[in-house]
């Protein structure tokens, strides 16, 4: 059980559990869909922002545990922040799943809950395919994205 | 036959029951281990693990019987071509294929169902015309055909199937129309096992003179194939699902229908003469096989056959129904568990949901076990929107998997279950 408790720690079985900002986001003003076919996990991200601040951020869609949490935890991480800050989560996020140095704590905060994933390869992509949809909301990308 | 690949395999149980501690030992990957546990291997579905027998055939021809084949006049090309030709026949046999010419070697169920949907569909069909399938069908069985669908302006049907998964035959007649030209259904469900009843389909469907294709890919490894005795007239299998190497499979297609049909490629060894005006085509099953084709996978899946026809196969349905129950009442014992599929005549295959706990989630957990399933769509989208599910976690048995198996399965499941709090 030691290895599964370092995947799937409590904070993760939480937002699993009860995602928060599981919702549309009203007068969202940027959306992008993820979709990892062979899994079959789906993910929406509605962003609101004002100035250069995420003012609203919400996400719904279907997947493991790992997927879920990670867009839940991706939500609470983001809110309020400047947009540049959730770019460099995003990076940081990203370095951490998939085992590129030792994950930059400071930045991460609670995201750390995810640093077990990189000794997992075939989950990676569930942790990335939230931040990878934020990142193309963000950017206004209209194809959808995939971390397959 | 000179190649020495012929033999009574060591796990050829004839006892009446089915001695699968023994037959394991044919099957030198199942003695790995796997995260510190004996590895449990139950994604036969996906792919079967491969006997010595076979992977000393691959190995023997490699080192005494390669060259390419149908085109050399040397001896050691003769030695390759009798190799290959003896992995035909061997096909043939297990199918029970009237001969060897009518079982076409390709790259797997899928691709056979691919040159039939190409062959058939360029020729036969037009404009307003109809190709039935199934709700059950893998995506490589309607794939295929929409692809065909979609260049000649035909449309796809589906024959539904209920709750429990098992096709509703009832609506079977109403289906069969004036427009349908083939009907490509699934011998066995790889997502809910579900045993179709193809014989009562193939019957219906001759009696209005509409051929039928059967992608046999997961029913070819519980057991030989009479395709005489269904009358099909396209059955596909998959080597490697069958105990054989990948990259080989075969398509059995009844003589008549193979030499109407066009060919599926065009290249070296499927032509009798070239010209820039005109181009003959060689014989069956030639006519099909363009270019070098896999030989060395023609061997293996040829040993493959000689190993399962050394089975009792009596004994092997036994064990297999006697997982399948066995596996079922374990996993229905576990709060929240959820069968996908209970159709009243199943192979040892059991898709199942988990109140709670995603899939994904129950394969990762089990994976810390030792215990290999396959979680995900398994290819059969329309499968899981019937269901409601996104997904389920599907555990696929075979002759060499015990009811110790079962138990690390079910042991897994639990810990999924007390792991999320379920």
């Amino acid at each position: 059980m030691t290895d599964l408790r370092e995947l799937y720690q409590q904070v993760i079985l939480d937002h699993n559990r009860s995602p928060r900002n599981f919702r549309q986001v009203p007068n969202a003003n940027h959306t992008a869909d993820g979709d990892n076919p062979l899994c079959g996990d789906r993910i929406t991200v509605w962003v609101r922002v004002d100035g250069d601040v995420v003012d609203d951020i919400g996400f719904q869609g279907t997947g493991c545990a790992i997927s879920q949490a990670s867009a839940s935890l991706m939500t609470t991480a983001v809110k309020g922040k400047p947009v540049a800050d959730a770019e460099r989560l995003f990076a940081a996020f990203h370095a951490m799943v998939t085992g590129a140095g030792e994950p930059d704590r400071a930045t991460l905060g609670k995201l750390l809950a995810f640093a077990g994933v990189r000794e997992f390869p075939a989950r990676v992509k569930c942790a990335n395919l939230p931040w990878h949809t934020l990142h193309a909301a963000l950017r206004d990308t209209t194809e959808p994205v995939t971390t397959e | 036959m000179t190649t020495g690949v012929e033999r009574v395999p060591t796990g050829a149980a004839t006892a009446p029951a089915f001695d699968a501690e023994r037959v394991r030992a044919d099957f030198p990957l199942l003695g790995r281990s796997m995260r510190g546990k004996s590895l449990v291997y139950l994604d036969n579905a996906a792919t079967s693990q491969k006997p010595r027998h076979v992977i000393d055939a691959i190995h023997r021809f490699y080192e005494t019987l390669n060259a390419n084949v149908h085109r050399g006049v040397y001896q050691l090309s003769e030695e390759a071509t009798t190799a290959y030709e003896w992995g035909r026949a061997m096909v043939a046999r297990y199918l029970n294929a009237p001969s060897p010419a009518e079982v076409v070697f390709v790259r797997g169920a899928t691709e056979g169902i691919n040159l039939v949907a190409s062959a058939f569909g360029r020729s036969r069909l037009e404009a307003g015309d109809e190709v039935l399938v199934t709700a059950m069908e893998h995506h490589s069985n309607i794939v295929p055909w929409q692809l065909v669908c979609e260049e000649r302006g035909a449309k796809l049907r589906v024959l539904p199937m209920d709750t429990r998964g098992a096709l509703v035959l009832d609506h079977l007649p109403g289906l069969l129309t004036k427009r349908t030209k083939i009907v490509a259904v699934v011998h066995v469900s790889n997502s809910l096992g579900t045993i179709n009843d193809v014989q009562t389909i193939i019957t219906a469907a001759h009696e209005r003179g509409i051929p039928v294709l059967v992608d046999g890919a997961q029913a070819a490894p519980h057991g030989p194939v009479d395709v005489q005795a269904l009358d099909c007239d396209f059955y596909a299998v998959s080597g490697h699902k069958m105990f054989g190497p990948t990259g080989i499979g075969a398509l059995y297609g009844k003589r008549a229908l193979l030499e109407a049909l066009p060919p599926y490629q065009g290249g070296g060894e499927m032509i009798a003469s070239v010209t820039f005006e005109k181009t003959t085509y060689a014989p069956l099953p030639m006519k099909f096989e363009a270019g070098t084709p896999n030989i060395e996978g023609a061997v293996g899946l040829g040993a493959a056959v000689d190993y399962l026809r050394g089975l009792d196969w009596t004994a092997v349905a036994t064990h297999e129904r006697d997982l399948l129950a066995y596996a079922e009442s374990r996993l229905r014992e576990i709060p929240g568990v959820r069968l996908i599929g209970t159709a009243p005549t199943k192979a040892s295959v059991v898709s199942f949901v988990l109140e709670g706990v995603h899939p994904h989630d129950i394969g990762t957990i089990a994976d810390q076990d030792g215990v290999a399933i396959r979680t995900g769509h398994h290819c059969t989208q329309p499968v899981m929107d019937f269901f409601g599910v996104p997904a389920t976690a599907r555990a696929s048995f075979t002759f060499y998997n015990t009811r110790d198996d079962v138990d690390r399965l079910a042991a897994s499941v639990w810990k999924a279950r007390e792991l999320f709090g379920a």
